[in-house]
């Protein structure tokens, strides 16, 4: 049996009177590639910064393998080092250079050699095709580039799991592609990822699982099979119906 | 504490005549700085080059020392070329001249806000350049410059405090008067850094009430363009 | 008196004007960057306090406020007027370049902390290699204008008789009866003092300027 990476139990998050989402239960497993799907504001980005404790969830367990890191006891930027976070507005660091922003975490969290941190640097530059970049600054670089760029330095870390919001969302329909291409290569090289997406195209061919999430709780989840031609429910058909619709001709340019 | 308190209570009174010549030297160097100011502003947007080139001079040269040295030129220089001022009005002068420069920016800022397009649409119906500039972008231009401006009568207020050093009796003279009778120059500097303070204090109130009250929506600089 | 000794004697005081803004203006820094982290970052009872600090401080006449610093540093410690006149400077200045580095903070952008959390970076490590890098260049230009204030307040000095350029130009203009040249000759140095730090700090800021495609 699969070994679980990442187990949710009972997870809530509210602001105030408002619920973003509750009583949340989800399992990613090793080499899993789970999509999160559903309308917008239904707490999904919420969701993976609470993940990665970025946000403080009010009730609720989660566990990184074994250890509990919603614990009081667990060091926060630990856990961080093993979760990489992609955003989808990139936020790379803007006074480096591509180099420099995936050595950054290598020398200062890592506490790497700054030769050896460079060497690794550029391998994760490399990975995602994009060595010929090391010196741009993000300013110099496209948004698709700068959106690998945000990959390689997550990478770096040697995460146990990725964590993807919205990472195509900002972009130009015609970067779209160069970004997919690079999740869908991490994910048959078999990285533990969670993406939060509105590519059905990406959701479909690569997805594990997929989750639809509305108004802050698990509507339905299932293979791509499954919630793409027998969904359960009749919401589960409405959503993808429209946001096939909607998103169905960026994809085809892309 | 107490000490304190009593020493401020003495000399109250003389604090209180030293802050009315503060505020005196602060509303003439405004009014000066304003009118010579706008001049220099308006010289540096439209006027012909050779004049331009003398407005950029002056504001760079009066931007570029310090307020003290123009006192001191002004108090005991200009009687080397057989100008003699009294202290009072050296000071009123030099307020008057350094904050022209500073109101010169601002209002330079808020003419070039309103843009050529508002020239030419006072050309256009048959105006003069000149009167253009008086009857069309002034009008406009005073009154976007007033949050931006807003800055220079507390920042003036502040400035008036080193006119004592040529004995001008301010507030700061006060103090320092304070100081030299009662031994206690740190409680004397106090008192008197407290009723700046509240000066300071009624100033930024008072402007920011004079910016609500003028304030037209959607016609603010920053905002505005063309 | 001879010209060229005149002069001489003036700019002799000029190495002093240089001494008191050196001094003063980098500790001023240290304290306003200082301040404004624990403003922007601290608790709200730190920033509370550093919002009182500045209100005060930029609320009081700068010669002031040398006075009463002046008196109480001279006071408890002993320090040679040149000391205690420009570290006074400094504190005076801290509040105003508090103002100007929790400006440059600010607009850098949250998700600049999120990400470098994101990777593992404590606060701290986060605030150090990534938010402050980005904040100081941001900040050269008005801090650029906030250091030729410094260098035109550093003649407050004067009155607590540290020698530096007006001092001088004082002490000259009573032994040669020539006011008008002594004054008008401290303000040219002055002038100049004030346009070759405002070109070094622009030439500062386009050497660190972040590359970018237009």
């Amino acid at each position: 049996m699969a070994k679980p990476i990442l187990t949710i139990k009972k997870l809530t998050k509210k602001y105030g009177e408002n619920v973003i989402f509750h009583d949340m239960d989800l399992v990613v497993n090793e080499g899993d590639t789970i999509v999160i799907i559903g309308p917008s504001g239904t707490g999904k980005s919420t969701l993976l910064r609470c993940i990665n404790l970025l946000t403080i969830a009010d009730e609720g367990q989660i566990w990184l393998d074994d250890i509990e890191i919603t614990a009081k006891s667990c060091d926060e930027d630990k856990v961080r080092q093993h979760i990489g976070m992609v955003f989808q507005n990139f936020l790379l660091f803007n006074h480096l250079t591509a180099l420099e922003n995936v050595m950054l975490g290598l020398t200062k969290v890592r506490h790497m050699k700054p030769d050896e941190a460079k060497h690794k640097a550029l391998l994760e530059l490399e990975r995602v095709g994009l060595l010929d970049r090391a010196d741009h600054y993000p300013g110099q670089l496209s948004g698709g580039q700068q959106q690998r760029v945000a990959i390689a330095r997550a990478l770096a870390m040697d995460p146990r799991i990725m964590l993807f919001d919205e990472p195509t969302s900002a972009l130009d329909p015609e970067l779209i592609g160069e970004v997919l291409e690079v999740m869908r290569k991490l994910a048959l090289e078999g990285m533990t990822m969670l993406v939060v997406t509105h590519e059905m195209g990406f959701a479909r061919e690569v997805a594990d699982r997929i989750v639809f999430l509305e108004k802050g709780s698990i509507v339905e989840e299932g293979s791509p099979e499954d919630l793409f031609y027998h969904p359960k429910h009749e919401r589960t058909r409405e959503f993808l119906w429209k946001i096939t619709e909607l998103y169905g001709k960026k994809e085809k340019e892309s | 504490m107490i000490a304190w308190l009593k020493l401020f209570e003495r000399y109250l009174p003389e604090f209180i005549k030293g802050a009315g010549v503060t505020l005196e030297l602060t509303a003439v160097g405004l009014t000066l700085g304003f009118v010579l100011g706008l001049a220099l502003a308006v010289a540096r947007v439209y006027a012909p080059k050779w004049l331009k080139t003398i407005a950029i001079g002056y504001i760079e040269l009066f931007r570029g020392t310090p307020l003290l040295v123009q006192l001191f030129i002004i108090y005991y220089g200009l009687p080397s070329l057989g100008i003699t001022l009294s202290q009072t009005l050296s000071a009123f002068l030099a307020l008057g001249l350094n904050s022209a420069a500073y109101q010169a920016e601002y209002l330079r800022g808020a003419i070039l806000s309103i843009g050529a397009s508002q020239m030419t649409a006072g050309r256009a119906i048959g105006l003069s350049r000149w009167k253009t500039i008086w009857y069309v972008i002034l009008p406009q231009a005073l009154r976007l410059v007033i949050p931006a401006w807003s800055n220079e009568p507390i920042s003036l207020l502040k400035t008036t405090a080193i006119v004592f050093l040529i004995a001008v009796q301010d507030l700061m003279a006060k103090a320092k008067r304070a100081a030299a009778d009662t031994y206690n120059p740190v409680g004397s500097y106090l008192a008197v850094a407290v009723v700046y303070l509240v000066l300071v204090f009624i100033f930024t109130w008072g402007l920011k009430y004079l910016e609500k009250k003028t304030r037209i929506p959607g016609f603010e600089m920053g905002l505005k363009k063309g | 008196m001879d010209f060229m000794k005149f002069l001489q004697y003036i700019a002799s005081g000029t190495a002093y004007t240089i001494a008191v803004t050196l001094v003063a203006l980098p500790s001023g820094l240290l304290l306003g960057i200082l301040f404004s982290i624990l403003n922007v970052y601290g608790g709200k009872v730190t920033q509370r306090l550093t919002s009182l600090y500045s209100t005060i401080m930029r609320g009081i006449p700068p010669i002031v406020l040398l006075f009463i610093l002046y008196f109480i540093v001279s006071g408890s410690i002993n320090l040679s007027p040149f000391w205690a006149g420009s570290i006074s400077l400094g504190i005076v200045s801290s509040a105003y370049q508090m103002e100007i580095v929790r400006g440059a903070i600010l607009s850098v952008s949250g998700g600049q902390m999120m990400a470098a959390r994101a990777i593992g970076m404590s606060k701290n490590q986060a605030i150090r290699h990534v938010i402050l890098p980005q904040t100081l260049r941001l900040a050269i230009p008005p801090w650029s204008n906030e250091a030729a204030i410094v260098v035109k307040d550093s003649s407050l000095v004067y009155a607590l008789g540290v020698p530096e350029i007006l001092r001088r130009a004082q002490l000259i203009s009573a032994s040669t009866q020539e006011p008008f040249l002594a004054y008008a000759v401290a303000a040219l140095i002055y002038f100049l003092l004030v346009f070759i730090t405002n070109r070094l700090l622009d030439a500062l800021d386009r050497r660190l300027h972040i590359p970018a495609n237009p």
